[in-house]
């Protein structure tokens, strides 16, 4: 195993030599740190923000940060700290779930390949191409059209995009178990394909869907951006990072800020969900280490 | 050989046919009548009526799904409610934008990854791969659409040398409407070429470890003509399966730059059918875009036989 696991806290504590290794590399620490930090300020959203971010103060339209609030404030005078703060709520929210979803559907059909393999196998395959073939963004515009714009069009659409990555990396990594002698012994024992996914395939194979999940969130954000930025994402008033960037297009000569400050926010919550991705592979995975 | 590219081609005809029946599904399943739709709340019963008929609607889901099929196959893609004419004209027209966008794009990142990627593998653990590293993180996570709105700040409202969007048309002249379509398209490269960057180090890293090159260095040969006779020819494989895997991003990241750039291509064609509910051109536009996706991906299961020489010997 490469991480301990003490009974009771069911956190993952690495062992000291390889921790140091991690922290050497960096990518895990700042990864983590960036992360928990945006992560904090999505949560404290939810008590505080320095101001409403839906009240509109026009006198105040366009100040640049720290003229008027921290970050300045936006066409409609609103405070663009708290809208950025309450983004990234929207942002982080929308792109967990999807990703949750996405990787419970898809996991649960790469096990289910890898134990049936035959015809099963066959037609999940051709249906991950299938889905592959449509970037989130086309079935939110699909799903758009008939179902409305708005969280739940977003969620779906992002979530159905990663059922077959989640499908493709844990079938081929629940192959690979499959193929051990203690699986082979199992079976000898008399246990059955479900208790065997279950006991031998699952705990195994959790180190890679753990890695996955952290560098697929990195996607859904983009991929949640993109989707406000063309105003299929979350409904207005409430503020996404894509959409404010959408509003601050006609502004870009008179109040710059607000087409870097959403920017750089969306940048750094991927950056910092695939850092952390790229530590946890190296510290959980490291037959992947340095690729 | 030739068994090889006929379960190819019969795997691409069936990917392609559950596609479209994917979306055919998607579109005509869900809640919602897209006369309905496309008519709003205002419209009268009668008026409903000759609609679903004219859309076929009132035929039962198979027949639609294969008269619709059948149109596509030859090309008559239907008409569109709000512009009166062919979708198939329609997509033509936006076409000669979106394909050189998505095709100036593919090189450029090429020519920004290829470089790096085996610089960064040549000098593994120093300083160029440290920075290269950096550089591809840096390019992975910032959205294309930023990308693309801080090149319009930079180059068009702040030091004014091109315009900050729209397209001249391709009767203009060829190098104003490249003109048009070189920030776009940097705009979506970036994020390609951080991929396609630590796609390229890792492979070419790889290939260098292997027994024929060091036999080759054993037998001395100079790292450099190691590292570009050998490594580079052989690390092509996997550079081009992502290149493949990432066009369904590369189309995804198009509509949205296309937005940015006020650019008359597919994905705004798409975006401005879905404001307007034109559930035709929505659906002919979608089955498009995936189809693109498909067909290039066979395409670089098919360069795989030009550029392995083991897999046409085993075909």
């Amino acid at each position: 195993m490469s991480a301990v696991i003490p009974s009771g806290t069911g956190q993952i504590v690495p062992s000291r030599g390889k921790l140091r290794r991690a922290v050497s590399r960096g990518n895990l620490v700042i990864g983590g740190l960036l992360i928990g930090l945006i992560g904090a300020i999505a949560l404290l959203s939810l008590v505080w923000t320095p101001l409403p971010p839906g009240k509109l103060n026009i006198v105040q339209k366009l100040k640049p940060p720290l003229a008027q609030g921290l970050l300045g404030t936006d066409h409609l005078g609103r405070d663009l700290a708290s809208m950025l703060m309450v983004g990234a709520w929207n942002s982080l929210s929308i792109a967990v779930l999807a990703v949750t979803m996405g990787a419970f559907a898809g996991t649960l059909i790469g096990v289910t390949v890898a134990a049936r393999r035959g015809w099963f196998e066959a037609i999940m395959m051709r249906a991950n191409d299938v889905i592959f073939a449509l970037p989130p963004i086309l079935s939110a515009m699909m799903l758009g059209a008939l179902l409305g714009t708005g969280r739940r069009t977003a969620i779906i659409a992002i979530a159905v995009f990663m059922v077959p990555v989640f499908a493709r990396v844990t079938a081929s990594a629940a192959l690979q178990v499959l193929s051990r002698n203690y699986v082979l012994a199992a079976r000898g024992a008399g246990k059955g394909g479900i208790r065997i996914t279950v006991d031998h395939v699952l705990p195994n194979i959790a180190n890679q869907i753990i890695v996955q999940v952290t560098i697929q969130l990195g996607l859904a954000i983009l991929t949640e951006a993109g989707l406000s930025f063309l105003g299929l994402g979350m409904a207005p008033p409430a503020p996404t990072w894509g959409r404010m960037l959408a509003d601050a297009q006609t502004y870009l000569g008179r109040a710059p800020w607000l087409a870097i400050l959403p920017g750089l926010a969306i940048a750094l919550t991927v950056l910092g969900f695939n850092m952390l991705g790229d530590g946890l592979r190296d510290l959980l995975d490291p037959r992947e280490k340095g690729r | 050989m030739t068994g090889l590219l006929l379960r190819r081609f019969a795997s691409l005809f069936l990917t392609l046919l559950a596609v479209s029946a994917l979306i055919f599904l998607v579109m005509d399943v869900l809640p919602g009548d897209p006369a309905a739709i496309m008519l709003g709340t205002s419209a009268t019963p009668e008026t409903l009526e000759a609609l679903r008929r004219e859309l076929g609607l009132d035929q039962p889901l198979p027949l639609r799904y294969l008269s619709w099929l059948a149109g596509v196959a030859t090309g008559d893609l239907g008409t569109s409610y709000t512009y009166g004419v062919p979708v198939a004209g329609l997509i033509a027209e936006r076409l000669a934008v979106t394909l050189p966008l998505a095709f100036i794009a593919i090189l450029l990142s090429v020519a920004i990854a290829i470089p790096l990627g085996v610089a960064s593998a040549a000098r593994r653990n120093g300083a160029v791969d440290y920075a290269a590293g950096l550089l591809s993180q840096m390019f992975i996570a910032v959205p294309g659409f930023w990308v693309g709105l801080l090149l319009v700040l930079v180059f068009s409202v702040s030091l004014g040398w091109v315009p900050s969007g729209g397209f001249p048309g391709w009767q203009a002249g060829l190098m104003p409407a490249l003109g048009a379509l070189v920030l776009p398209a940097v705009a979506l490269a970036l994020p390609q070429a951080g991929v396609l960057t630590r796609v390229t180090r890792s492979a070419v890293i790889e290939v260098m470890n292997e027994d024929f090159v060091r036999t080759a260095r054993a037998k001395g040969l100079p790292r450099h003509k190691a590292l570009w006779r050998h490594a580079v020819p052989n690390a092509l494989v996997p550079v081009v399966t992502i290149l493949g895997l990432q066009f369904t991003f590369l189309i995804a990241g198009a509509v949205l730059v296309e937005n940015v750039f006020n650019l008359p291509g597919l994905g705004r064609l798409a975006l401005q059918a879905l404001s307007q509910r034109d559930i035709i051109v929505m659906q002919d536009v979608v089955l498009f875009f995936a189809a693109l996706v498909i067909v290039m991906n066979f395409l670089v299961d098919l360069s795989y036989l030009a550029l392995d020489p083991r897999l046409r010997k085993r075909a």
